[in-house]
This record gives C-alpha cells, structure tokens and sequence, in this order.
C-alpha cells in the first residue's frame, strides 16, 4: 500500500504552506509590496525628474510611469525571489527546517521546486498589485510585449532564486542578512530600477550583461512592445540561473 | 488512547541495522565501528553522554549524513539513497526541532500530513499530544516543552514504521514526559521500531526494549535492559561503561 502522498500533491502542499508564509510575515510584506509600492508612487507622482537624469525623458506621469513600473517590477522579483528568500533559507538553515522537511516524502528536491513555484505565485500576485497601481498611474504597456515580459520574469526568478539559493545555502544566518539587503541597495542602481542609459557608458555595457542589468533592461523593452533585446535578457538570465544553480547546488548546506 | 497502525504490518524483523558504521568530523571521531540495531514493535533506547554519537547515528539513519564506511540498513534501504516512499515510513524527532517559527502549531501538523497517502488524523494527534491548547501560537511563542510535543508530532503524523527520536523528553514536565512515554509504548506496541535517546536512566529502564550504550563513537554494551546491567543499576552499568569520556 502507498504511503506517500503523490509528488504533485507533496510540492503543491509545500509550495501553497511558503506562499502563505511569504504573504503572512510583515517584514517580507514590506519589501516585496509596500516599498516597490511606495517606490513606484514616488518615481511617478512626486519626482519624475529623477528618472530625467542621464537625457532620459520623463517629462510627464505617463512617461515617468512608462520607465518606472518595469523597473518597479524588477524591483518586486529580486525582493521576493533573492532577497527573501536567501533570508528564509539561511534561518531555515538555522532552525534545522531543511533537515527536518529532508526527512519527509517531500525531501530537498521537492523542497526547492516548492519554493520556486511559491515565489513565482508571490511575484504573479506583486505584478497584479503593483500593475494595477501603475495603470492607475497612468502606465499604457503594450500588450503585445506581455508574454516577452512574462518570459523576463520567470528567467528573471530563476535567476535570482539560483543567486539565494548560493548565499542562503552558505553563509550564517547574519551574514546573509546583511549581504542579502547590502545587494538589493546596490542592484538597485544597477540597471534594475532606472534604465542604463542613465548610467556612463562603459558601466552600461557591463551591467547588461549582470542579472539586475538583464531582468530591468529586459522588462522595460518587453514591456515597450519587445525586441531582440529583451530575448537577449532573457538568455543572460537563463545563463546565469545555470552557472549559479548548479555551483549552488553542490555549495548548499542543509544545516547551519 | 488511539494510535493508528503503520501502513506495513509489523514483523518481528530487524527495521534498522547498523554494521561497522565509521564517521568522522576533521580530527573528531563520530562513530567508530559501531554495529547496533533495532527490530520492529520494540523500544530501542540508545544512550551515551554528550558528543557520543548518538545524534549522529540518528541522521545517518535518516540519510541526513552519509557513513564514511560501513552498513546501514533501514527497513532493508540505504538510507542515504531513499525514495520518497521510503521516507513515508521512516520519521525523526530532530534534538533542534527543525520547525518553522512563524509556523501556527496545528496549521503546520495539518501542513505535514498533506505529505502522506494515510496520515494520522490531525485532530486526534493534537488532542493526544495536547497541542490543541496552544494551537494558533506561533512556534517562536512557544515554551521548549511545547516545542518537543510539536516535534514529536510532527514526527508521528506519518505513522511511520520506524521512528527516531532524539531526546524526545529533554525539558519536558513530568506529566508531558508521562504522557510522551504512553505515547511511545503505544506506537511501538502497534508495531513500529522505535529508536529514542535519552540521558535519563528511568526513562531508559521504564520504555526500552532494547539498551544500546554509546561513548566515544563506539558501542559498549547492547541489549536488554537485564542483560546490559548484570544484576546492578542501569545507572551504575552507564558510568562504569563511558567512565573517562571527556563530556560524561
């Protein structure tokens, strides 16, 4: 007689219990919602002259709102899919999560396709706030670059969720704290929140091909209607999302 | 009190083999040679001081750590390469709880029992443990004892065949030692091998089975209670045997 659960129904379980879990903590809450909220509301209500800087033209809301909402959105995943979940990972590392979840049916490959599947549920719901408020903004994307833009986000997850799974999986749990906030404040002006046409030239050609520069170049080409170039973001990333993953992959200590 | 019984029917086999076992931690010598087992539908209580090996040999038996050399055999796999039907049938109580902290108590025994085709129904494995009194408390709110009763039934929803339990009544009250006791008797009296460290010699001579003494990474005595002792105490058996070790 069966005495495990079927494998679908064991990650869907485990996938839904990090979704709520996500959605339930405050701290998590604030940095995948409430400050790309705020962000966003800033950007395009209060000071579109900040996104004038380098001859990019932001002269009204609607344009403010055309280069802010991609990079908001960036902004959102690499909170959610890096971020958070390098500090998950190392508490959870901490608390001896992995290890006690590692002992069960669902096991650590299960494990982490759960945690995938959960961010990409977390990162659809960010999208569908945080679009609606653009929108709301006065934000018109084309729509034929949506499904370019959806391919950006989840070569985008796959790549920052590698990048967590690589410094959750290593270092102690204070040492991912610090580095894992220390990188959002540097990716941010990296390419992922304002475009890198802003930045000098020489620093452009070689964020391009990092994955902030990718996922915020990525978006706001899709999301300007697509070209080849948001299909070369999504290349970058998937490359990166390899590289990372599998050194993660045998770097990763399932126990503090 | 009703326990349900494993998916398997319980014979009287050996469900956990350890032959020749070494394990090593850079200069530290985990397990030394250590052969050891336990059978089905009985209490196997192994105990040792601190830094023994007793924790060790526990993960290694859930695949959690991987024998340098050496057998182990787990309801006939290793256990290092299990499936996940095998994992159905074995369970462990960590020492550290693995539990998630933000985590509601029943909502995470509910969580857990999605993993399993025919787990124990969660409300009555509440109820017994008693965790229903502080059900909607998040684990970082909960006091050590109620963590253990959480652990434990996080390790028993299952219904597993076997089941590790490390130091399953440390910082326990007597009245929740009492009842994890009842509990482990009745698990194992519906025929699941049950393998428990302890420091607590009564423990040890109230639920086992079976005596397994550890010092130093090697086994130094084994069997029943009686046999182990020789006519002495349990107790004075221990520290003749593990008398030297640096962390007795």
């Amino acid at each position: 007689m069966r005495s495990a659960a079927p494998t679908s129904a064991r990650v869907q379980a485990q996938a839904s219990f990090e979704a709520r879990m996500l959605l339930s903590n405050g701290e998590q809450l604030l940095v995948s919602i409430i400050l790309p909220l705020v962000a966003l509301v800033a950007l395009v209500l209060l000071n579109p002259g900040a996104l004038s800087a380098g001859g990019l033209q932001a002269a009204t809301r609607a344009d403010a709102a055309r280069l802010a909402v991609p990079g908001i959105f960036a902004l959102a995943i690499v909170s959610t899919a890096f971020t958070g979940q390098a500090i998950v990972l190392a508490y959870e590392r901490r608390y001896g999560v992995l290890r006690l979840l590692g002992t069960t049916p669902l096991g650590r490959g299960g494990l982490l396709i759960a945690k995938g599947c959960a961010v990409v549920v977390v990162v659809a719901i960010q999208c569908v706030v945080l679009g609606a408020v653009g929108l709301a903004l006065g934000w018109r994307p084309e729509l034929t670059g949506i499904p370019m833009a959806v391919l950006v986000i989840l070569s985008g997850c796959a790549a920052f969720l590698a990048l967590a799974a690589l410094v959750g999986g290593v270092l102690r749990a204070e040492g991912v704290l610090a580095l894992a906030n220390l990188a959002w404040v540097l990716f941010l002006g990296s390419g992922l929140l304002f475009p890198l046409a802003a930045l000098p030239d020489a620093a452009a050609q070689v964020l391009r091909f990092t994955p902030p520069g990718a996922l915020g170049e990525g978006l706001r080409s899709a999301l300007a209607g697509g070209d080849a170039s948001s299909l070369l973001c999504v290349v970058i990333l998937l490359v990166w999302a390899a590289l990372v993953g599998a050194i993660a992959s045998r770097a990763l200590r399932w126990s503090d | 009190m009703s326990i349900p019984t494993p998916s398997t029917p319980p014979r009287p086999q050996r469900a956990v083999e350890f032959t020749e076992v070494c394990r090593t931690f850079g200069p530290v010598k985990a397990l030394q040679r250590a052969t050891w087992g336990a059978a089905t539908g009985e209490v196997t209580c192994v105990l040792g001081p601190n830094g023994a090996g007793k924790s060790t040999s526990m993960e290694i038996a859930v695949g959690l750590q991987r024998p340098d050399s050496g057998a182990v055999r787990v309801l006939g796999a290793d256990p290092w390469r299990s499936s996940a039907e095998h994992r159905s049938r074995v369970a462990m109580m960590l020492q550290d709880g693995g539990l998630p902290q933000s985590a509601k108590p029943v909502a995470l025994i509910r969580h857990l029992s999605r993993f399993y085709a025919h787990p124990w129904p969660v409300e009555d494995l509440c109820s017994l443990l008693g965790i229903d009194g502080f059900a909607s408390t998040a684990v970082r709110r909960l006091s050590g004892g109620q963590r253990k009763r959480l652990a434990l039934a996080a390790a028993l929803v299952g219904i597993p065949d076997v089941v590790f339990l490390d130091e399953p009544t440390a910082g326990l009250d007597p009245q929740a030692a009492r009842v994890t006791h009842e509990i482990v008797r009745g698990v194992a009296a519906r025929g699941t091998a049950v393998v428990l460290s302890t420091h607590t010699f009564s423990e040890a001579e109230r639920l086992a089975d079976h005596v397994v003494i550890v010092a130093r990474g090697q086994v130094v005595a084994q069997g029943t209670v009686e046999d182990v002792c020789s006519g002495g105490s349990l107790e004075d058996r221990y520290f003749a045997l593990t008398d030297g070790d640096a962390h007795a």
